[in-house]
């Protein structure tokens, strides 16, 4: 991305994203921090082991399950939530590449942003394979 | 141990990879799955799903400043991240399938690979200027601000820097790692790109291959929040300290400190790696 086309120039459109992924880490953070205390208040005194593998529950392995359990006020809900939001910074990152290929009218980019986006959405909805 | 002590060690231990992580260049990702699982006797598959998690907040967390500069190649670096996406969701499926022994004497591995990085002297390359054929197809060559003025460059061996890559991402994804180091020398040793360009592009790939395994991770059940929040809260911590006594610090003696305690955690995972101890 070197020459601006359409109106908005490469450093506008890194300049936006930069601050945008400093923003999603930021209320990332905060919903993870938020989750942290009400989950420390709740249950800081239970014992914690993590020596043996079972996996989470099923509530906090699905997007659905993790914001309902969330907005239902359960504290590792909202902290699986918060990780949630982190995941998606780099995706809406890459979103947005897309979206500034798509003003310049550079089609092999935009084919190959689309895939990374494709990839990254195939993970996080259906798990992979 | 109660959940309120444990949290609190694991935020301290975080703080202090994500400081060195960061002060050192080498980021903090690589000792955060050898500290979960020597010093805290966490599973590996948990503590894979934390690091991955941390590694997307440190990248991202760090991205603005280096976008200021103008730095980062952003079409070299989505073109490579096809590579790397594909091979972290390759590298999610399959690490269901390696047992934790293998894991670790990987990531064993992978820790005497980064001391040797560490240690060896950077050597600046040449910058490049004729034109490589898929360079020129896919418009790769770009321009990178120096102390005389934007200075033009090339890049070459683009097939060779995509098929590194792709492991690259299969690693990232098993050790829950930002594989930062193979990032970077795929790009600046392979396609010839100046230093600063392949570490500001590393650092925007990281959080994108990092966020296609964690996907995967997240509905595997190796993402667990009681474990996760010390480790990402700490290690953003760290390395926003980190970034802003960057500029103060002598790092040459943290370096060789960090290399010391790369090469412990590398033994002890080899070690457990082979006797069965993970």
């Amino acid at each position: 991305m070197t020459e601006p086309h359409g109106g908005v120039s490469d450093e506008e459109v890194e300049q936006i994203i930069g601050r945008l992924l400093q923003l999603g880490v930021l209320v990332a953070a905060l919903v993870v921090l938020v989750g942290a205390a009400l989950l420390l208040g709740r249950h800081g005194g239970a014992v914690a082991s993590y020596a043996v593998f079972h996996t989470e529950p099923a509530a906090l392995r699905s997007i659905a399950g993790i914001v309902r359990a969330a907005f239902s006020g359960d504290a590792t809900g909202i902290v699986q939530f918060g990780l949630l939001l982190l995941i998606l910074t780099p995706i809406v990152r890459v979103a947005f590449t897309l979206v500034a290929f798509v003003l310049q009218r550079d089609g092999t980019y935009i084919v190959v942003t689309a895939i990374v986006l494709v990839l990254l959405l195939f993970g996080l909805v259906f798990g992979g394979a | 141990m109660t959940t309120l002590t444990f949290a609190l060690l694991i935020a301290a231990g975080s703080v202090t990879a994500g400081l060195l992580g960061a002060l050192t260049g080498l980021g903090g990702g690589i000792i955060v799955v050898p500290m979960l699982t020597l010093l805290f006797h966490v599973d590996m598959r948990y503590a894979v799903g934390a690091s991955i998690v941390s590694v997307i907040g440190t990248s991202s967390g760090a991205a603005a400043a280096y976008v200021r500069e103008g730095y980062t190649n952003v079409r070299v670096g989505i073109l490579l991240e096809v590579a790397t996406t594909t091979g972290a969701l390759i590298g999610a499926a399959l690490s269901g399938y390696m047992s934790t022994n293998a894991l670790a004497i990987l990531f064993g591995v992978v820790l005497l690979f980064t001391a040797a990085r560490a240690l060896k002297p950077r050597a600046e390359h040449a910058i490049l200027t004729t034109p490589d054929k898929w360079a020129s197809r896919l418009r790769l060559d770009s321009t990178y601000p120096t102390a005389s003025g934007l200075q033009r460059y090339s890049v070459t061996r683009v097939p060779a820097g995509f098929v590194v890559m792709f492991a690259a991402g299969i690693l990232s994804a098993l050790l829950g790692i930002g594989s930062g180091i193979v990032k970077v020398l795929a790009m600046d040793q392979l396609m010839r790109l100046p230093f600063k360009v392949s570490t500001t592009t590393s650092n925007f790939m990281i959080g994108v291959t990092a966020a296609a395994s964690a996907g995967v991770y997240l509905h595997l059940g190796y993402i667990d929040p009681v474990l996760a929040f010390p480790v990402m809260l700490g290690v953003l911590v760290g390395a926003l300290v980190g970034a802003r006594i960057l500029t103060r610090a002598k790092v040459g003696w943290l370096r060789n400190l960090f290399t010391v305690i790369v090469v412990v955690m590398a033994v002890q995972m080899l070690y457990k790696g082979f006797t069965g101890g993970v």
